[in-house]
C-alpha cells in the first residue's frame, strides 16, 4: 500500500458526514493566495471546475481531494492532514455557515515515506 | 492615548434600495471582535432571495443613476468623503473592533486611504476629457463611455472599509449601481459607513448584504443579471467567481494575493542615516496589519554582504514592536482577524520550524493579559530557502521568511521564483541598479525605497496568479464601463459595394 498524501481528523470526518447529508456529494480544492488561501475549500461535487493542472492527491472521507500543479510543487514533500477548527472564514467552502472552517495541518514526509508515496494523477 | 470599543446596535439589517431591510428568511448570525473574542452584533445570513431583491432594487435605480451628470456623481464622492471624515474616529474604532487591527492604523492608514478614495475619484470623473478622430474627411469617430449596469462586489477582512472604497468610488462615479458584500468576518464596518452615508445616496445606488459565500457570495457572484464581478481574496474563489463569469459572459476582476519579495542590495548600508533607518522599517512592514495584506513583503532578500549588519538592525526594530490593546493609539501589532487565521498561521509556523528554517524572532502566540481570548501572534522572522512552504504560500500573518542573495541576478532569480506577482520592494542608492530591477520583477507593483503606501493615483493589480485586473487610477474608471465606438458619416454618397 503506498503512502497517502492526504488524510482527514475524525472531528473533519463528523463535519464531512454532516455536510454530505445536507449537499449531496463532495470535493475538496487547496486554495491559494490572499485571506482565507492556503485552506481547503468544500465545494459540492463538480461546482469547481477543475483544469487540466490540478491534481488529485487522493480521497478524504470519499471525497477527492485537488491541488493546482504550481502550489503542489509546494506540497510534493508534505502531508497533507484536514482538520476543521472554530472559526467563521470567509470564502464559498461550505462548512462556513456552520461556524467552522477546514484547515490543513503539514508533516514533512520522512525518506521512507518518500519512496513509497502514492502517485499524484491529473484531475 | 486610548480609544473606547464604539457602542454597536444588538442587530443590523442590510441596506437595499434605501432602506434597511431584513433578510427575507429572517436569519442572522453572531459577529464576534477577534480582540476579545466578545459579542459585537447579529448579521443577516442572507440567501439568494435577498441577492435577487438588491439587484432589482440596483436596476431600479439605474434608470436614473446611469444617466445622471459627472458632476452630480463627483459631488456624491466628495460629500461621502466630507462625511466619512467627520466621523472618522468612529469608523476607525469599529473596524478596530470588528477587525483587530491597532486603532494606528485604522485611524492613521485604513480611513485616511478611505477618504482619499472617494475625493480622488470625484475628480477623475470631472478632469476626462473624450476621444473624438476624425478618420477622414466625411467620418468621425467618437469613443463614448457608458456604465455596465449592476454590478456585484465581494470583499475581504483584512481592511473592510478600504477594500469598500476601492471597489465602489469607481464604479458609482462611473454611474453604475453596486451591490457590495463585505466578508463575514468583518461585516459591521460597512453597515456603519452606510448609517453615516444613507442620506447622501439616491436610493439603490449602492446596495449592502451580508451572509455567507457558499449562501450569499455564490448567488451574487453567478446571478445573471449582473454585468461586471469584482472580487478580492484567495484562488479557488477566484476561480470560481470566474467560472461563474464565463457562464454569464461578463467581466471579472481578480485580486487574489501575493508573497511579495523586499529587496533589500547592499548599497543600503553604505551609510547610516535616515534611509538606512527607512529601509529597515521597510522590512518591518511585514508585520504591518498583523501581516494580513494581499502585498505583505513576507519574503525579504538581503544581499549576503550586508545580512549580518542590517538584520541586527531590524531584529531590534521588530523586537520594539508593541503589542497590547489595539485601541491603545501606542501599539502596534493588534489581533489576527479570526480565530481560523490565527491557526493557520501557527500551523505555517510549525511547517517553518519542521522544514528547518532557522527562527530569528518570534514563533509563538501572544498572551495579551488584557485580552487572554483574543488571537495575537509575535511577529516572527525565519531564515531560509526560497523553497520552503513558508516561503512560497501566502501565510497572511506576521511571519516573515527571509533568505540572501549574491548578486543583482540571483535577486531577480528568487523574487520571481513564486506563483504570484502582486507587490514588490527594492532598496538600494544606485538609480541604474533600481530601473533595472524594478523592470526585472514580474509583479504589478514594485515598491522602490518604500514600501506599504496605496496612493489612489497609483495602480494596483497582479500578475501571474495573484488575479486579473487593476484597482486604483483613473484607468480603474474603464474597468466599470462600456467602451461604445459612434461612429459617423456625412457624406451622402454611399460606398458602392452594392
Amino acid at each position: 500500500m503506498p503512502v497517502e498524501r492526504v488524510s482527514v481528523t475524525e472531528a473533519a470526518v463528523e463535519v464531512i458526514d454532516r455536510l454530505r447529508s445536507e449537499h449531496g456529494e463532495l470535493m475538496f480544492h487547496l486554495s491559494g493566495g490572499c485571506c482565507d488561501g492556503s485552506s481547503p475549500m468544500c465545494y459540492q461535487k463538480g461546482e469547481f471546475r477543475l483544469g487540466g493542472r490540478d491534481l488529485y492527491l487522493g480521497d478524504i472521507h470519499g471525497c477527492g481531494f485537488y491541488m493546482h500543479a504550481d502550489q503542489f510543487e509546494y506540497y510534493k514533500n508534505s502531508h497533507t492532514t484536514v482538520d476543521v477548527v472554530k472559526g467563521r472564514g470567509s470564502s464559498f467552502s461550505l462548512e462556513i455557515p456552520l461556524g467552522l472552517r477546514f484547515m490543513i495541518r503539514s508533516r514533512i514526509f520522512t525518506d521512507e515515506e518518500m519512496a513509497d508515496l502514492r502517485p499524484v494523477v491529473a484531475a | 492615548m486610548a480609544y473606547q470599543r464604539p457602542e454597536f446596535k444588538e442587530q443590523y439589517e442590510n441596506y437595499i434600495g434605501g432602506e434597511w431591510v431584513a433578510p427575507i428568511d429572517g436569519k442572522y448570525f453572531e459577529n464576534t471582535s477577534p480582540i476579545d473574542e466578545s459579542f459585537i452584533a447579529r448579521i443577516p445570513q442572507s440567501t439568494s432571495k435577498d441577492v435577487d431583491l438588491a439587484i432589482a432594487k440596483g436596476w431600479e435605480a439605474f434608470e436614473t443613476w446611469g444617466k445622471s451628470s459627472p458632476a452630480e456623481r463627483s459631488m456624491l464622492m466628495f460629500r461621502i468623503a466630507d462625511r466619512l471624515e467627520e466621523n472618522i474616529e468612529l469608523l476607525a474604532a469599529v473596524e478596530t473592533c470588528d477587525n483587530g487591527k491597532g486603532i494606528r492604523e485604522s485611524l492613521g492608514a485604513d480611513l485616511v486611504l478611505v477618504i482619499d478614495q472617494f475625493r480622488y475619484f470625484g475628480g477623475c470623473i470631472r478632469t476626462e476629457a473624450g476621444s473624438v478622430t476624425n478618420i477622414d474627411a466625411e467620418t468621425v469617430t467618437m469613443e463614448v463611455h457608458e456604465p455596465l449596469g449592476v454590478v456585484g462586489q465581494i470583499i475581504p477582512w483584512n481592511f473592510p472599509l478600504l477594500m469598500a472604497a476601492w471597489k465602489i468610488a469607481p464604479a458609482l462615479v462611473t454611474g453604475n449601481c453596486v451591490v457590495i458584500k463585505p466578508a463575514e468576518q468583518t461585516p459591521v464596518s460597512l453597515l456603519i459607513m452606510m448609517e453615516i452615508i444613507a442620506d447622501l445616496l439616491p436610493p439603490g445606488v449602492l446596495n449592502v448584504i451580508n451572509g455567507f459565500g457558499a449562501e450569499c457570495g455564490k448567488p451574487l457572484a453567478s446571478h445573471p443579471d449582473i454585468k461586471k464581478v469584482a472580487f478580492t481574496g484567495e484562488t479557488s474563489t477566484g476561480r470560481l467567481i470566474m467560472q461563474y463569469a464565463a457562464e454569464n459572459i461578463i467581466p471579472a476582476t481578480t485580486e487574489l494575493g501575493g508573497k511579495s519579495p523586499n529587496i533589500f542590495f547592499e548599497s543600503i548600508m553604505d551609510e547610516d542615516d535616515e534611509f538606512l533607518d527607512k529601509a529597515v522599517e521597510g522590512l518591518v512592514f511585514f508585520a504591518l496589519n498583523q501581516g494580513q495584506v494581499c502585498t505583505c513583503p513576507s519574503r525579504a532578500l538581503i544581499q549576503e554582504s550586508i545580512y549580518d549588519k542590517f538584520m541586527e538592525k531590524c531584529l531590534a526594530r521588530v523586537e520594539a514592536i508593541t503589542m497590547g490593546d489595539p485601541y491603545e493609539l501606542s501599539t502596534m501589532m493588534g489581533a489576527q482577524a479570526s480565530n481560523d487565521q490565527y491557526q493557520k498561521i501557527l500551523s505555517y509556523i510549525d511547517i517553518g520550524k519542521q522544514e528547518g528554517a532557522e527562527l530569528l524572532c518570534g514563533g509563538e502566540v501572544y498572551e495579551n493579559e488584557l485580552y487572554p481570548n483574543g488571537y495575537y501572534i509575535k511577529p516572527t522572522m525565519f531564515k531560509g530557502h526560497n523553497k520552503m512552504r513558508i516561503f512560497q504560500e501566502e501565510i497572511f500573518g506576521p511571519v516573515l521568511a527571509v533568505t540572501t542573495f549574491k548578486d543583482e541576478a540571483e535577486a531577480l532569480e528568487i523574487a520571481n521564483d513564486t506563483q504570484f506577482g502582486l507587490g514588490s520592494g527594492l532598496w538600494s542608492r544606485d538609480m541604474h541598479q533600481v530601473h533595472k530591477v524594478s523592470r526585472g520583477i514580474q509583479a504589478g507593483r514594485v515598491w522602490v525605497n518604500c514600501y506599504h503606501i496605496y496612493p489612489a493615483g497609483a495602480s494596483f493589480g497582479g500578475y501571474k496568479n495573484s488575479g486579473i485586473g487593476r484597482e486604483n487610477h483613473a484607468m480603474m474608471l474603464n474597468g466599470y464601463r462600456h467602451t461604445k465606438n459612434i461612429l459617423t458619416s456625412y457624406s451622402k454618397n454611399k460606398l458602392g459595394f452594392f
